[in-house]
């Protein structure tokens, strides 16, 4: 997986053979006339228009809705691949939830030395607020969405865990929704696993993280509101399930107990599906100038009246820092040698790793311990001499904020643009549910770093999606 | 229903009638202003359009001098008014966004869609020659939203609270809207019959959509007092206080809400006093304050709206 130019490709191995999991593909691709595909891709760019399904942009144009663009070819995973990837990612999680649960509380793995006890505690996103609290089935991560990525000849790679307000989710469902209307006939051809019930396992998992002794508990979906950069998918996840979707001001605390401002006076809520950051949860116990939150949540949380969706914390657990340890918790809280593999990962607060990165910045990628949605990242091999100068500089000024990888040469997979079709990179960021057991729907979200060589693939950053198929044999 | 989601609904709806109602005041008066132009007297009807709308302050803050060009500029596209009609559309739009999840796609696509006409209209500024034309055009987005509100909506909670929004605002207006003209008409009231006297009390009618209908209701001469009548106590007359009353009454009394006692009680008493309401006694009490304990009992019942159903606190 080192600097070698091969890429693994995810429809044509090197021969230029069709793999077997992507022959009807090619066969539907050979058969049918260039101008129905063409008619096809402009159906669905108008129906995504229409059903206005877009993100928000900060910075330069704040405010702007965007379209993410939508390759009309899916990306296909064979059924033998996604069994070993399931098992991995059930197996991460658990050992994310067993880990995120001690340092919590007895802090075992601090004490048997398997992680530096630092590298927690003097961690700021370690919430001290959250010692001793116990939680509902011991559940931190109800809703994890895992980046996987496929390097060198073809292996599974875990690039970042997300285990705070992981989002991309409302873009798969709607992927499939347009493809099965668009291309029907390719779904009688290949026995496709459906993801389509999501919505419905989401709720059943909130449900059933509800504090105990509750009967028939109320969900709902807490949004930062409609400038948000994922509202859509906010208010796609409440309508879908059926839920309420609330702002902070539809909230209050009395008793300790939460109760949400409906035309019928006061109505409890017992789970809280939050996509509102830590931070801005609480004024009380959190940011004081946070508008978006509810005065007295933390408290009724404290006191065991409501569940949080993901829990308060889980950031210490997704931290790029804490990305080096994740297979040495499976180890520790399982017993198990991990099943997904971690890309290498120097750690710029080590003198050694910081000296190495620095020669050889040219050729890897530098992360911001903290940063995500791929802001605050330099692309070694394609930055220029003058960004790799600034971000130098940024490094110095502060190593342990930088974490640095390889340059992976991501896999690459067939992609409708201006000139035809033509290879781009990819990843995969599945969605793994922690509620009375561990749920997913096959496959996840495909994104497609659209533009040539690109291998950032975020929204933010002029990436796409693609319709993820997982056969089922 | 979620609080928050029954107050954006209510807002969009009342934002909308008042968009409707600014357009059909300004468009009868720019015909008046047109119609005056033979007479020597000063024209005073741009004033009371400011104060029908109660925002003569506003305006002077703004402008040293009432004209024609200045009241339209800063009732139609101000974006600094807070009830321009640009103001309102926009306001209404940003409601509907906030709740799209509870108004059908049609009504939200027709919402948007007016909202950037609008913002075309603002940039591009209302020609000399089309103003009567984008009154018309915003009366019709409004009764399209309506229509499309009526033809499409569930009627749940949520329809019921976009019912209420639309006929508080509409009976409001109505009772404003008589209000001023009453007083500016009052002095004239020795030459009833007269030229002038047919052409203003007309306009007042056809503001409200009542020219025809009060032809077709008393086939006579119109009367101050009739008009009074008309607005106020006629039920079939869709815009009079009575009507609005009778749908608003409705719709409280389907909500029916837990706390709403006293909500039921203002309304049930306002609507009644409506029903069996006789003019003699409205005009021995003095019209105008008349009217003015009418706006007020309007705005108590808003708060009791409010009160009951959209800010809900803890006890």
């Amino acid at each position: 997986m080192s600097s070698k130019k091969f890429i693994y490709d995810e429809m044509y191995a090197a021969d230029a053979q069709v793999r077997a999991h992507y022959d009807s593909l090619a066969t539907w691709l050979a058969q049918t006339p260039a101008e129905v595909v063409a008619r096809k891709r402009e159906e669905a760019d108008l129906a995504f228009h229409r059903v206005g399904i877009t993100f928000t942009v900060y910075g330069e144009d704040a405010g702007k809705e965007r379209l993410i663009p939508f390759d009309l070819l899916p990306r296909i995973i064979p059924a033998h691949e996604w069994k070993v990837m399931e098992a991995g990612l059930r197996q991460r999680v658990k050992a994310l939830n067993a880990f995120l649960h001690d340092v919590y509380h007895d802090q075992d793995i601090l004490k048997a030395g398997r992680i530096p006890e630092e590298a927690v505690l003097q961690n700021p996103l370690f919430r001290r607020e959250m010692i001793g609290l116990d939680l509902p089935g011991r559940i931190y991560v109800h809703v994890a969405g895992i980046d996987i990525v496929r390097a060198g000849e073809g292996e599974y790679y875990v690039l970042e865990d997300n285990l705070r307000t992981p989002s991309g989710v409302s873009y798969m469902l709607e992927d499939r929704k347009m493809m099965m209307r668009l291309l029907p006939d390719l779904f009688s051809r290949q026995p496709i696993a459906p993801v389509d019930h999501y919505p419905d396992l989401l709720l059943e998992n909130l449900r059933a993280v509800a504090v105990n002794g509750v009967a028939e508990p109320t969900v709902v979906v807490l949004t930062p509101g409609q400038f948000n950069s994922a509202y859509f998918e906010h208010a796609f996840l409440a309508q879908q399930m059926g839920v309420e979707l609330v702002e902070g001001s539809d909230l209050f605390v009395q008793d300790d107990n939460v109760y949400m401002r409906t035309t019928h006076g006061p109505q409890r809520v017992d789970v809280i599906y939050r996509r509102l950051d830590d931070d801005f949860l609480d004024p009380l116990a959190f940011r004081k100038d946070s508008v978006l939150g509810v005065p007295g949540l933390f408290e009724a949380y404290r006191k065991g009246r409501v569940t949080l969706a993901n829990a308060v914390g889980t950031g210490i657990a997704d931290d790029k820092s804490m990305y080096i340890h994740v297979p040495e918790m499976i180890r520790f809280y399982l017993g198990e040698e991990p099943i997904l593999s971690n890309v290498p990962t120097w750690q710029l607060s080590k003198p050694d790793d910081l000296k190495y990165v620095l020669d050889h910045l040219a050729e890897l990628v530098v992360k911001e311990v903290a940063g995500s949605g791929g802001y605050g990242m330099l692309v070694g091999p394609t930055a220029s001499a003058e960004e790799r100068r600034i971000f130098r500089d940024k490094i110095l000024a502060n190593p342990s904020n930088y974490i640095a990888q390889p340059t992976l040469a991501l896999s690459t997979c067939p992609t409708f643009v201006e000139s035809g079709i033509a290879p781009r990179h990819i990843d995969l960021r599945p969605f793994v549910l922690c509620g009375e057991e561990i749920t997913m729907v096959p496959g996840g979200l495909t994104r497609v770093a659209l533009k040539e060589g690109s291998l950032v693939v975020n929204s933010s950053q002029g990436g796409g999606t693609k319709d993820t198929w997982v056969l089922e044999y | 229903m979620l609080s928050s989601t029954a107050d954006h609904l209510f807002w969009m709806a009342r934002c909308i009638e008042r968009a409707e109602n600014a357009a059909r005041m300004l468009d009868i008066t720019y015909k008046m202003s047109l119609l005056k132009q033979a007479t020597q007297e000063p024209f005073q009807e741009w004033g009371a359009v400011l104060s029908i709308s109660g925002l003569h302050y506003e305006f002077s803050q703004r402008h040293k001098d009432i004209t024609a060009d200045k009241v339209v500029h800063f009732m139609a596209l101000d974006e600094n008014n807070p009830a321009s009609i640009y103001s309102s559309l926009k306001a209404a739009r940003e409601n509907a966004r906030a709740v799209r999840g509870s108004i059908t796609s049609e009504m939200w696509e027709a919402l948007n869609a007016t909202w950037l006409e609008m913002r075309g209209v603002a940039a591009r500024g209302i020609p000399a020659d089309g103003v009567s034309a984008f009154f018309e055009w915003v009366k019709e987005r409004s009764h399209l939203s309506r229509g499309i509100t009526y033809g499409t909506m569930l009627r749940d909670e949520g329809f019921r609270f976009i019912r209420l929004g639309t006929f508080l605002e509409r009976a409001d207006n109505t009772m404003r809207i008589l209000d001023v003209k009453y007083h500016i008409l009052l002095p004239s009231l020795q030459d009833v019959g007269g030229v002038a006297d047919y052409y203003q009390w007309g306009a007042l009618l056809r503001s409200v959509s009542a020219f025809e209908t009060y032809r077709k209701v008393y086939r006579d001469a119109i009367t101050p007092r009739r008009v009074a009548e008309l607005l106020i106590l006629r039920a079939d007359m869709p815009r009079s206080l009575h009507a609005c009353m009778e749908e608003i009454d409705a719709q409280i009394r389907a909500l029916n809400g837990t706390r709403a006692d006293e909500l039921m009680r203002l309304s049930g008493r306002l609507y009644s006093e409506l029903r069996f309401g006789r003019i003699e006694d409205i005009i021995s009490e003095g019209l105008h304050e008349y009217l003015t304990r009418c706006l007020l009992r309007l705005r108590n019942l808003g708060e009791c709206i409010n009160a009951t159903y959209f800010y809900v606190s803890a006890d």
